[in-house]
């Protein structure tokens, strides 16, 4: 492993995740003309990190920001409103979750998953998964599949279990309906499913301990997605598949015991609870 | 018989005010423009889909894929006039100011569009084959009915060959790939719509030209086959959709959205050029986003407009254009409801429930390898491609120092930011557009008639 990738690994992800995440709404807001204002991310970000601030006091937890940070930028990225009170909402909510729904000291949501089937729900709010255009896809997958191999993350198996298993559906559903394979790039074009892939439902503090359980979530996930997409014609299925199934960690944790998670192996006796990550 | 393969089938209206093509609208030009209004609303849809065929009506066909079997009470044709009115009233717009008297003020109206008409291509073949019936074939008649001066049948069909095969031997000439481009549809148990001309009705109803068809279903997928329509193509294709929606803005979920630029000042000989400058700073935008984007060049309640380039549709020409839902809402049921044509702000009492958005896509087949989806978003903002004309004040310098700044440094300045805002929207070189304004100019055709405020 090439000392780049080793001195990835000694540090936090989630400030690389800050990092790509804040440069993906720069990039958003001022060259692709997000139909979203300055004011609704100032507002997720004054919200969301209220909520954790609050919180952390009233727990007394040294977690610190980021991964309310994380939970922000994702929420920013990914919910579209014309009113000013969804995103904020959607982050405290988002935030809020994660501290007060907690089973077996995991969150039984990802907070950023959370907020936006909470803004959904609203009736004010929707998504734009062709929002980024294909050039700006593009230049996301490589970089952040790249980065995936040189930082080695240590739960990127969840990444690539489910990115396998919803390509591979859709590739089915190519062959089956004899489409042109364009059509399957055209699935990479949707910058949902990379925020997904990458900053959802690879949160460690959401997933299954062991290796075979996070396999068994990430194909659930992919197959019930697919079909509320392609089934049902339904929108959002990515979140709402993770939605409803991240709570049956506790389920495969019984049936096949692991290692918990730490954001910080090296600095495990400091950060005793392990901040609550967020949109991964 | 030749045969438009598409959803956009035939060949239709090029937007209003777009002009493509408006200098010349013969049959040379290829079949690049079409029109579809989308209804929609709680999983039920109606498509209208208008057509401005000028060729031979014995050469007229029509397949679009339907998700279900439509019967004759699902179909109707409609007049060509409700269409071009939506047309008319979403067109972008040009908006005149008029520079007050340095040394006094006021101010605007706008410019509607002219309506230019494309026709399209058809490719042509003949058949011959040995017949085989349909069920040999795996066809399925489901519906045999007439609508107006349409002959129209619904098919089902088990494979694509077959359906060719069938198709081909009924005398309809199909473009090269068609049972490659048909089989997703048949995989998926789409049904195909097929229309041709019927003309005897044709020639009772006393219409030269023949009149959009319309069909409804109920059926969760909110998208439009874009594919089969791209069968005869020969480069890329323009078509406008009119989403009418209850409340909100309309976007594709698989192609990007973005609106055209909007509400930027250029130069006053527009006025006479918007029908080139116009499809210029089309081309433009469509390519800056990738030639994959969706572009918006309008969305707003159909209760008014600011300015109005066509007074809104009525409740009657909504409903004829297939809006299903007035009825559900029994007070708001006024025959003549108060539109409120040119006013700031939306209308109270009365108001319908309906936004338009406009869509203008300009597809090839080797970026656009899906079929268009869409979704109706909850966003109610309005928004519309507007461009702005300032004229200049005709005086003299010696009048008032004012006058003096004005026409020294005021004038000067703003007209060349107006040169390089039309530079940027449209890729023409500055250069050109200075000199194109300078000939307008010495010609007189950069004014506008009468100043009207």
């Amino acid at each position: 492993m090439s000392e780049l990738g080793l001195s990835l690994r000694t540090v936090d992800p989630r400030r690389f995740q800050i990092a790509f995440l804040g440069s993906f709404l720069l990039f958003g807001l001022y060259r692709l003309e997000f139909k979203l204002e300055a004011a609704q991310v100032a507002l997720t970000f004054a919200s969301g990190l209220a909520v954790q601030a609050f919180f952390l006091r009233r727990l007394r937890l040294n977690d610190g920001y980021l991964s309310a940070l994380v939970t922000c930028l994702g929420l920013s990225l990914l919910i579209r409103s014309d009113t000013y009170w969804v995103h904020p909402l959607a982050a405290a909510v988002g935030i809020g979750g994660k501290f007060l729904l907690r089973v077996n000291g995991k969150h039984l949501f990802n907070p950023a998953n959370l907020g936006v089937v909470f803004a959904l729900a609203l009736g004010h709010a929707w998504i734009s998964p062709a929002q980024w255009g294909h050039e700006t896809m593009v230049a996301a997958w490589v970089l952040l599949l790249g980065a995936m191999v040189v930082s080695r993350a240590r739960r990127s198996d969840v990444s690539l279990a489910f990115l396998t298993s919803f390509l591979s559906l859709c590739a089915l559903r190519v062959l089956w309906l004899g489409q042109r394979w364009q059509v399957l790039g055209h699935r990479l074009d949707d910058g949902s499913l990379l925020l997904f892939t990458f900053f959802m439902i690879s949160d460690p503090k959401t997933l299954p301990d062991s290796r075979r359980g996070r396999a068994a979530l990430a194909f659930l996930v992919a197959l019930l997605a697919f079909g509320w997409q392609f089934g049902l014609y339904r929108y959002n299925g990515l979140f709402y598949a993770l939605f409803v199934l991240t709570p049956t960690t506790a389920l495969w944790d019984r049936m096949w015991p692991g290692d918990k998670y730490d954001w910080n192996p090296e600095k495990r006796n400091e950060d005793l609870v392990s901040a609550a990550p967020l949109p991964a | 018989m030749k045969i438009w393969l598409a959803l956009l089938l035939c060949p239709l209206n090029a937007s209003a005010f777009c002009g493509f093509y408006v200098a010349k609208a013969d049959s040379s030009l290829y079949n690049k423009a079409s029109q579809v209004v989308i209804v929609r609303s709680d999983g039920r849809t109606v498509l209208t889909m208008a057509n401005d065929y000028k060729g031979d009506p014995k050469e007229f066909a029509l397949v679009v894929p339907v998700p279900v079997v439509l019967h004759k009470n699902d179909v109707k044709v409609v007049e060509a006039d409700v269409l071009a009115g939506l047309d008319a009233y979403s067109a972008p717009r040009l908006v005149e100011y008029f520079d007050e008297d340095p040394c006094n003020p006021r101010l605007l109206y706008s410019k509607g569009s002219g309506v230019a008409a494309v026709r399209g291509s058809s490719s042509d073949g003949s058949l011959a084959q040995q017949r085989k019936s349909a069920k040999a074939l795996g066809v399925t008649i489901e519906e045999k009915f007439t609508a107006g001066e349409y002959d129209i049948l619904i098919l089902s069909a088990k494979e694509s060959d077959g359906l060719e095969t069938w198709l081909t031997q009924e005398g309809y000439k199909l473009p090269k790939n068609a049972s490659k481009a048909l089989k997703p549809y048949i995989t998926q148990k789409l049904k195909f719509f097929v229309a041709k001309v019927n003309l005897k009705e044709q020639e009772k109803s006393g219409f030269a030209k023949l009149r959009p068809l319309q069909f409804g279903f109920k059926d969760a997928r909110f998208m439009l086959p874009l594919r089969l329509g791209m069968l005869n193509a020969d480069g890329p294709q323009d078509l406008m959709v009119y989403a009418i929606t209850k409340k909100g803005r309309v976007e594709s979920t698989n192609y990007r959205t973005v609106d055209m630029p909007s509400d930027r000042e250029i130069p006053t000989y527009a006025r006479e050029d918007f029908a080139k400058i116009y499809p210029a700073m089309f081309e433009n935008a469509w390519t800056k986003n990738d030639k994959r984007s969706v572009l918006t060049e309008y969305t707003w309640d159909l209760n008014w407009c600011d300015p109005c380039a066509a007074e809104p549709p009525t409740r009657e020409t909504l409903e004829k254009l297939g809006v299903f839902w007035f009825a559900d809402t029994p007070d708001s049921a006024p025959q003549n409801p108060p539109f409120m044509p040119r006013r700031r702000g939306p209308s109270r009492g009365g108001a319908l429930e309906a936004r338009i958005t406009r869509l203008h896509v300009r597809y090839e087949p080797a970026t656009w390898p899906e079929d268009l989806v869409f979704q109706e978003t909850t966003d109610t903002r309005n928004y519309q491609a507007r461009y702005v004309l300032r004229h200049r004040w005709e005086g003299k310098a010696s009048s008032c120092d004012a006058a003096k700044t004005y026409l020294t440094k005021e004038l000067p300045e703003r007209e060349s930011k107006a040169v390089d805002e039309l530079a940027m929207l449209t890729g023409w070189k500055p250069e050109k557009i200075r000199s194109d304004w300078k000939k307008a100019r010495a010609e007189g055709k950069d004014k506008a008639k009468t100043r009207q405020y």
